[in-house]
């Protein structure tokens, strides 16, 4: 593969993180909020903190904002340590939650509140302004308040007023939560563009992962303080290191079992008396006769009336449910054992042409790479 | 408009005619009266068996004479100045303890918020006499605040407070406190936090952003709280009276001496109808305040 058009500095060993997390701790009294996290966010990246709440990623957040201090180790932004540097001191911008937006300042103000406040000279302020009012498609909107705004117009605000000192890194800390979803995935490629066109780094935390898929160059999942894993979309997606974070990220049939054989890049787990181990690719961590489970995506499932007979990976069921989305075709399959197995397919065909209906015998079946065997 | 509604909206009208407009009438009537040794002591009293002659009569017996007494004697003039002087410190004094207090207390912990709360409205469950009562008690020659300022060792003389306009500072301070800090408290609970920290972010400091955030939001609150406490201390008689001493001069005093001491309902009526027109002012820019802010708020 030709990595030089690819971006992805953090594959590259001579590449220069921008930001990095040695051995970082925060504790709050007897709370262990962040243990012990090792981190390194490249410039340019679109950065995206992924969890539950209350799993640290806003903390980790706050503390690159300098709001809150590092109980242990150290963060380093461009190479200069943090430790003690504060947040009006920081070439670092956030965009809140609830957008703070001064409510008893014009959108020109809020968006000339930081600039009044920098090295900027007057005569260059409402260049900027405008610049910025421009970039978010408010020019008509400079003298309202922010009461007489909508949702979205707010958020736009709040993102032109972080950009507008031109910081090297923002932080968005859930920008799109308070959006109804349909402006949320309009404002999605509004906000990448204009990560694009800027070529600022953003860091941003969500708890939804259809918005980190979507956005970001590279997901941190985060549980508990820690982080779970810290990849590529398609590699969160494709090759979760742990159950936790293939069932945290989409959809996913977790069948338990031990592992059989662990050689290499593949991999087999015994799940049932009298069923032959299934294949996958092998997950971090696993070895022989350790308990397991085999994640699998309900799309990667075949599902077919007659027995597949060169395919490993297959067994058969009876269709308990059917959850027809229009596009996509959901069918809950129970096993012999008692497990129930989610299979997808896509309606190319009209509904009355469906072959599939529910109480029929069928056969599951997916390649050998479809899954990945993880450890238990 | 349909009869129910107009009746509905006749009740307050109505409450303000006779609660507030005849009275004033009276009042006012009385200020164009001449001082007389009778019952009730000024004339002309309007006798309406005259019929039209009558009120002919009293009418044209009706002068600006009182009036023009208060500005011959310039300790009327002094007066009014003296209690706009007392009450704008007061006033700005109130402004120094309160706003500290009402922060503190939008700052507290939630649960302690309703007994911080309590505290400052518990006062108001005692009479109003008997704490400026205690306050002698406190501030007098060999009151508490002295027997424990000797006793500590601080100073060998007790201080004169009591019966000077420091004692009636502190009296003032003390009773309108409430006043002060309850609409400031209202509109700091209010604030979003991150607002402070949105204002760090931009590159103030945390001296800055107190200033540019949270003073600036909690305005409105503050121009209420002052309106709240200068209005009345303006014409404040009880402190004066019990707290201050012969030099302390302000209009409520002056007022009452008139009525009682001297008997001259006249010349006090029109001393209150001037107070009303100096009080005004300030009210009519509390109301468009509190109009600005509920505009502000929809």
């Amino acid at each position: 593969m030709n990595t030089t058009d690819v971006f992805a500095p953090w594959l590259d060993p001579e590449a220069k993180p921008m930001i990095e997390f040695s051995n970082v701790t925060k504790t709050y009294g007897k709370f262990t909020a962040i243990k012990n996290i090792d981190l390194k966010i490249y410039p340019r990246e679109f950065f995206a903190l992924l969890g539950p709440s209350g799993c640290g990623k806003t903390t980790l957040m706050r503390m690159l904002g300098g709001f809150e201090n590092v109980s242990e180790g150290t963060i380093t932004i461009d190479g200069q340590d943090m430790k003690g540097v504060a947040a009006n001191k920081r070439s670092v911008n956030m965009m809140f939650q609830s957008y703070a937006l001064f409510p008893h300042l014009s959108v020109a103000d809020n968006l000339a509140f930081g600039l009044k406040r920098s090295d900027m000279p007057r005569s260059e302020i409402k260049g900027r302004v405008d610049e910025m009012l421009r970039l978010v498609q408010l020019g008509k909107f400079a003298s309202r308040k922010p009461h007489q705004l909508s949702g979205g117009q707010r958020q736009r605000v709040a993102l032109a007023r972080a950009l507008a000192k031109a910081p090297k890194l923002l932080l968005l800390d859930e920008p799109l939560g308070a959006l109804d979803k349909k402006l949320r995935q309009e404002t999605q490629f509004e906000l990448m563009d204009i990560q694009e066109k800027t070529g600022t780094t953003f860091v941003i935390v969500t708890h939804d992962q259809e918005e980190a898929m979507t956005m970001a160059s590279r997901i941190a999942v985060m549980d508990h303080g820690k982080l779970v894993q810290v990849d590529t979309p398609d590699r969160i997606y494709e090759a979760p290191n742990s159950t936790y974070v293939a069932d945290f990220i989409g959809d996913v049939n977790i069948i338990e079992g031990r592992v059989s054989k662990s050689d290499g890049d593949a991999a087999e787990l015994a799940w049932a008396e009298g069923h032959s181990p299934i294949r996958g690719m092998s997950g971090a961590g696993i070895s022989n006769g350790q308990g397991g489970a085999f994640a699998i995506r309900p799309e990667k499932i075949a599902i077919a009336t007659d027995e597949p007979i060169d395919v490993h990976n297959r067994i058969s069921g009876e269709v308990e449910d059917i959850a027809y989305l229009g596009n996509i075709s959901t069918y809950y399959v129970r096993l012999a054992n008692g497990a129930l197995v989610k299979s997808q397919t896509v309606n190319t065909r009209r509904i009355a042409r469906r072959g599939i209906t529910w109480n029929d015998k069928v056969w599951l079946s997916w390649t050998d790479t479809a899954g990945i065997v993880l450890a238990g | 408009m349909n009869l129910a509604r107009r009746l509905l909206i006749g009740v307050p009208y109505l409450w303000l005619l006779a609660l507030f407009l005849v009275p004033f009438l009276i009042v006012l009537k009385i200020s164009m009266s001449d001082y007389a040794i009778s019952i009730p002591p000024y004339t002309p009293t309007l006798d309406v068996s005259e019929g039209w002659t009558g009120i002919r009569e009293f009418w044209a017996a009706l002068d600006f004479e009182n009036y023009v007494f208060l500005t011959s004697d310039s300790l009327y003039w002094k007066a009014y100045l003296s209690s706009l002087r007392i009450a704008a410190l007061a006033t700005f004094f109130t402004l120094l303890i309160g706003f500290p207090i009402a922060y503190a207390m939008a700052n507290a912990p939630d649960e302690w918020r309703p007994s911080l709360m309590m505290l400052v409205i518990l006062p108001f469950w005692t009479s109003f006499l008997i704490r400026v009562y205690a306050w002698i008690g406190i501030l007098s020659n060999d009151g508490f605040l002295n027997q424990i300022l000797m006793w500590t060792g601080v100073i060998a003389e007790p201080l004169v407070v009591l019966n000077t306009n420091t004692a009636v500072y502190i009296g003032i301070v003390y009773t309108y406190l409430p006043f002060m800090i309850l609409p400031i408290y209202s509109t700091l609970e209010k604030l979003d936090g991150s607002l402070l920290e949105a204002a760090q972010d931009l590159g103030c400091t945390k001296i800055g952003a107190f200033w540019s955030v949270t003073v600036h939001l909690a305005k409105p609150g503050v121009i209420a709280g002052c309106f709240l406490v200068f209005i009345p201390a303006l014409g404040e008689f009880v402190i004066p009276s019990l707290l201050g001493g012969s030099k302390t001069l302000m209009i409520g005093k002056v007022l009452w001496e008139e009525f009682f001491s001297n008997r001259d309902w006249p010349v006090a009526a029109a001393v209150a109808i001037i107070l009303l027109l100096i009080l005004i002012v300030p009210i009519v820019l509390f109301q468009r305040n509190e109009q600005k802010q509920r505009e502000a708020n929809e």
